[in-house]
């Protein structure tokens, strides 16, 4: 890569416009196509028959009476997904996940799947399996699993991190540690000093579409797949492993996606589909139900929190300290310790301390969701950040101000920050009229801080020029958010030309060099330094072009404004070429003219946000409504600010459900009790108010743009942010998310009991 | 010579101490060497580092040269949504 992706501080012409989404007019006229609207000829459908066990041994699975059922073509078990991980732990259990192959080990673990003609057939020869389980003890609680008298759930599991190895197994897999200073001395020099534990439930990221894909495989070792993912490269290479085939071979192509927020970077039934249709010689198409979504699919961490935090009268905080516990499902996560990294990062401290336990537990495999584990994190400090500024008498915006990290701090996770927006937020939030507004009686004005890393990484880009001077731009990171154009305007900015002359598509993997999936918020950074850096490449075959039409040294030609121009007065009777002119001319002149970009687009700025939010709660009930919801979040460059609206208000109302309503059920049977959105209270539009954004623009020095990520950081503060407005609201101080009805009067009567 | 600081899991398999002082010019030879000297150190380069240099945080450019001088912190590889 020759490409310098240093910020460079220049003007814009259509980067910061807000034109219309490409994809906008598929989308409400319902054309576009997403996992489910692709068929193919002779495809025949898929279903999966789940554990209704907790936990518990598969002794046998008996599916002859399946496969002799007229209809179905192929009935497969873990046998026919043999095991070709080759001691990759983590590959492992993604295999053991999608199909149980000794133990399943959560209600809804796939045990076996058929493909059949029909539904209804499918549907009966999944009645007609008959599986002889050995019920176990199960534990679906993170603070039971973590205690020594827990079931286990892998008795291979012996804890990683310890000074010594221990001598038992645990369902806790993992200990880490961060932190700096001591933190026993900075809390003898506190004059006040904070100490709460807190809870979040375990919610679903809660996406509309459901995982959906068609599955061919074909004699030669070739196959395809159509699929709704947010990382089809990725997607390819889990599948291919898992099935040996070879990567190239498996062409897999990204539908439209209806929402992933994390849940979509993981393989779940597709693997389960190729089997299938390898065994069926036919296509497979296999759509989870909203039940299965819910028992096999992506939930988050539930979490336990302690949080210590000492301050002097001055408002200096003195040390902080968290011990963070979180679920991670049955498989090995390193959740607590994103949680553990993102705690304290908003704060400048000369004493912190954050230890994170992953705890094994009898849950679906836990999923990224949408900056995964920081708003737990968030929700914890930020409570007690806003405890500790009430006993010291201090406003809650300046105490923040006063302890903000800036530039030079040293974070709470390890290194120095560079440029930071975590101040220009707070002073942002300190003089916005949403803190001046009054408030009515029973109802709390709340705030809080969030921080998310971001990252960039793999990214290849293709960006073609049409003879008639149209530009086709190839990218291979799935469109979650409206990136397709961002990355039309930032082609048409790089080449000085109008947007509605590109098109952006994505490619599928046979089309395109490899890319990473769309997480980290990273998409419209990688793909948008890709693309910065193929239009610099095909700009430069434009100019070679120009100079051999004019015959004069390349050296000479200049690009400006969509134009080559001979720089000079020995060439000042050349009239400038257009991007166009060049286009047309090109079969003559070296033929087609294309740019190309393989990148690894490091150096993805860090990302702050503070959110205001007023609620009311009625005391009678415990019932709680949001009436007003502020985001302000630092966006290094809003490409297209529309769509980084659209991120901040979308991750500020999924908090708001996980805050209030969102969590997994489970009896004491260790069934998930509400797999469905009647049961699964997401908000609607009528539950929400509007979301007011203020974008910030503190460059990011390692984008040409100064571009940072920005569809993740919106989900950190509003657990805090609202459970802070609903302690004030409520004068008693909510530690357990979410604050549903039952919750909060459960706490109010604490309250009045003393 | 450069001075890397590791997290404090990581320090746990360099010998229990959290600061080094290696002779590396990029984040390839920095790996190998802390490998070299502490094998135990592999399979957490094989699961993911990510380096920090001077507050910016590298995944996946190993070919990243380190500054004398500069401040160097190994990081856990992070997951996102």
């Amino acid at each position: 890569m020759n490409f310098d992706p240093r910020f460079s501080g220049r003007q814009f012409a259509s980067v910061g416009t807000r034109p219309i989404r490409p994809d906008g007019i598929d989308k409400v006229t319902g054309r576009a196509r997403y996992g489910a609207d692709f068929n193919m000829a002779g495809q025949l459908v898929g279903r999966v028959l789940r554990s209704p066990h907790a936990h518990a041994v598969i002794k046998s699975i008996d599916t002859s009476k399946a496969e002799k059922l007229a209809g179905v073509k192929a009935v497969i078990t873990a046998k026919d997904l043999p095991d070709l991980t080759d001691g990759d732990a983590a590959m492992y259990d993604i295999l053991d996940n999608c199909m149980a192959r000794k133990k399943a080990l959560y209600d809804g673990h796939a045990v076996a799947a058929v493909a059949a003609i029909d539904a209804r057939i499918a549907r009966q020869a999944l009645k007609l399996i008959e599986v002889e389980y050995e019920v176990l003890p199960h534990v679906t609680d993170v603070d039971e699993a973590a205690h020594h008298h827990a079931p286990l759930i892998n008795d291979q599991v012996f804890t990683e991190g310890l000074e010594e190895k221990p001598a038992k197994p645990s369902n806790v897999t993992k200990r880490t540690q961060f932190g700096h200073g001591d933190v026993h001395k900075g809390f003898a020099e506190a004059d006040f000093v904070v100490e709460r534990s807190f809870k979040t439930e375990q919610t679903h990221q809660g996406y509309i579409e459901p995982h959906a894909c068609v599955a061919s495989v074909n004699a030669d070792g070739t196959a395809d797949l159509w699929v709704c993912t947010q990382g089809h490269f990725v997607y390819r290479q889990h599948c291919a492993q898992l099935l040996g085939l070879e990567a190239s071979k498996l062409r897999v192509t990204s539908s439209e996606i209806g929402g992933g927020f994390g849940g979509k970077t993981h393989v779940w039934a597709e693997p389960v589909a190729l089997a299938l249709s390898r065994k069926a010689g036919r296509p497979v198409k296999l759509v989870m139900t909203r039940d299965e979504v819910f028992r096999a699919s992506g939930p988050t961490s539930a979490t336990s929190i302690d949080v210590k935090i000492g301050a002097k009268k001055d408002g200096t905080i003195t040390a902080a300290e968290a011990t963070l516990r979180y679920s991670s499902g049955p498989y090995a996560g390193s959740w607590a310790e994103i949680g553990a990294m993102t705690a304290f990062a908003c704060y400048k401290l000369e004493n912190v301390k954050t230890v994170g336990y992953e705890v094994l537990v009898n849950r679906p495999k836990t999923a990224a969701y949408r900056a995964p584990s920081a708003p737990m994190a968030a929700f914890a400090v930020e409570s007690a950040v806003d405890e500790l500024a009430k006993e010291l008498g201090m406003d809650a915006v300046d105490f923040r101000i006063k302890n903000a990290a800036q530039e030079g701090t040293r974070a709470s996770y390890g290194p120095v920050y560079g440029p930071i927006g975590i101040g220009p937020t707070l002073e942002a939030v300190k003089h916005h009229p949403h803190m001046k507004a009054p408030l009515k009686a029973n109802q709390g004005r709340g705030m809080a801080c969030g921080f998310w890393f971001n990252f960039g990484g793999q990214t290849c880009t293709d960006l073609n020029i049409g003879m008639d001077g149209s530009v086709s731009l190839a990218v291979g990171t799935v469109d979650v958010g409206g990136s397709r154009a961002s990355l039309s305007l930032v082609a048409a900015e790089e080449l000085g030309i109008d947007y509605s002359h590109v098109k952006a598509i994505v490619a599928d993997t046979s089309s395109l060099g490899y890319n990473d999936m769309t997480d980290g918020s990273r998409g419209t950074f990688s793909s948008s330094m890709a693309t910065i850096s193929a239009a610099r490449n095909a700009i430069k075959i434009l100019r070679e072009r120009a100079a051999q039409t004019w015959d004069i040294p390349v050296e000479d030609v200049h690009w400006e404004k969509g134009h080559a121009i001979a720089k000079g007065e020995k060439y000042g009777n050349l009239s400038p070429l257009s991007l166009k002119e060049i286009a047309a001319a090109s079969g003559k002149t070296g033929g087609p003219i294309a740019g190309h970009s393989e990148l690894v687009a490091d150096g993805a700025g860090v990302s702050f946000a503070t959110h205001i939010c007023d609620v009311e709660v009625d005391p009678e009930t415990g019932s709680t409504r949001v009436i007003r919801y502020t985001v302000v979040q630092d966006a290094g460059k809003a490409v297209h600010p529309t769509y980084v609206e659209g991120q901040y208000q979308g991750g500020a109302a999924q908090g708001i459900g996980w805050a209030l309503n969102e969590e997994y059920i489970y009896g004491k049977d260790g069934r998930l009790q509400n797999a469905g959105f009647l049961d699964y209270r997401i908000p609607v539009c009528s539950d929400l108010p509007m979301i007011d954004t203020q974008i910030l623009e503190i460059p990011n020095p390692n984008h040409p743009y100064g571009v940072r990520g920005v569809g993740e950081t919106s989900i950190v503060p509003p657990l805090a942010a609202i459970a802070n407005a609903v302690s004030n609201a409520v004068g008693v101080r909510m530690t357990h998310i979410p604050m549903s009805p039952p919750r909060i009067l459960a706490a109010l009567d604490a309250e009045r009991e003393g | 010579m450069v001075e890397v600081t590791l997290w404090g899991s990581l320090s746990a398999v360099a010998g229990g101490k959290a600061r080094h002082e290696i002779e590396a010019k990029d984040i390839r030879e920095l790996f190998r060497k802390l490998a070299e000297q502490y094998p135990g150190i592999e399979p957490w380069i094989d699961r993911g580092i990510a380096v920090a240099i001077d507050g910016t945080i590298y995944r996946d450019t190993w070919s990243k040269e380190l500054p004398e001088g500069a401040e160097i912190f190994l990081l856990p590889r992070l997951a996102g949504g």
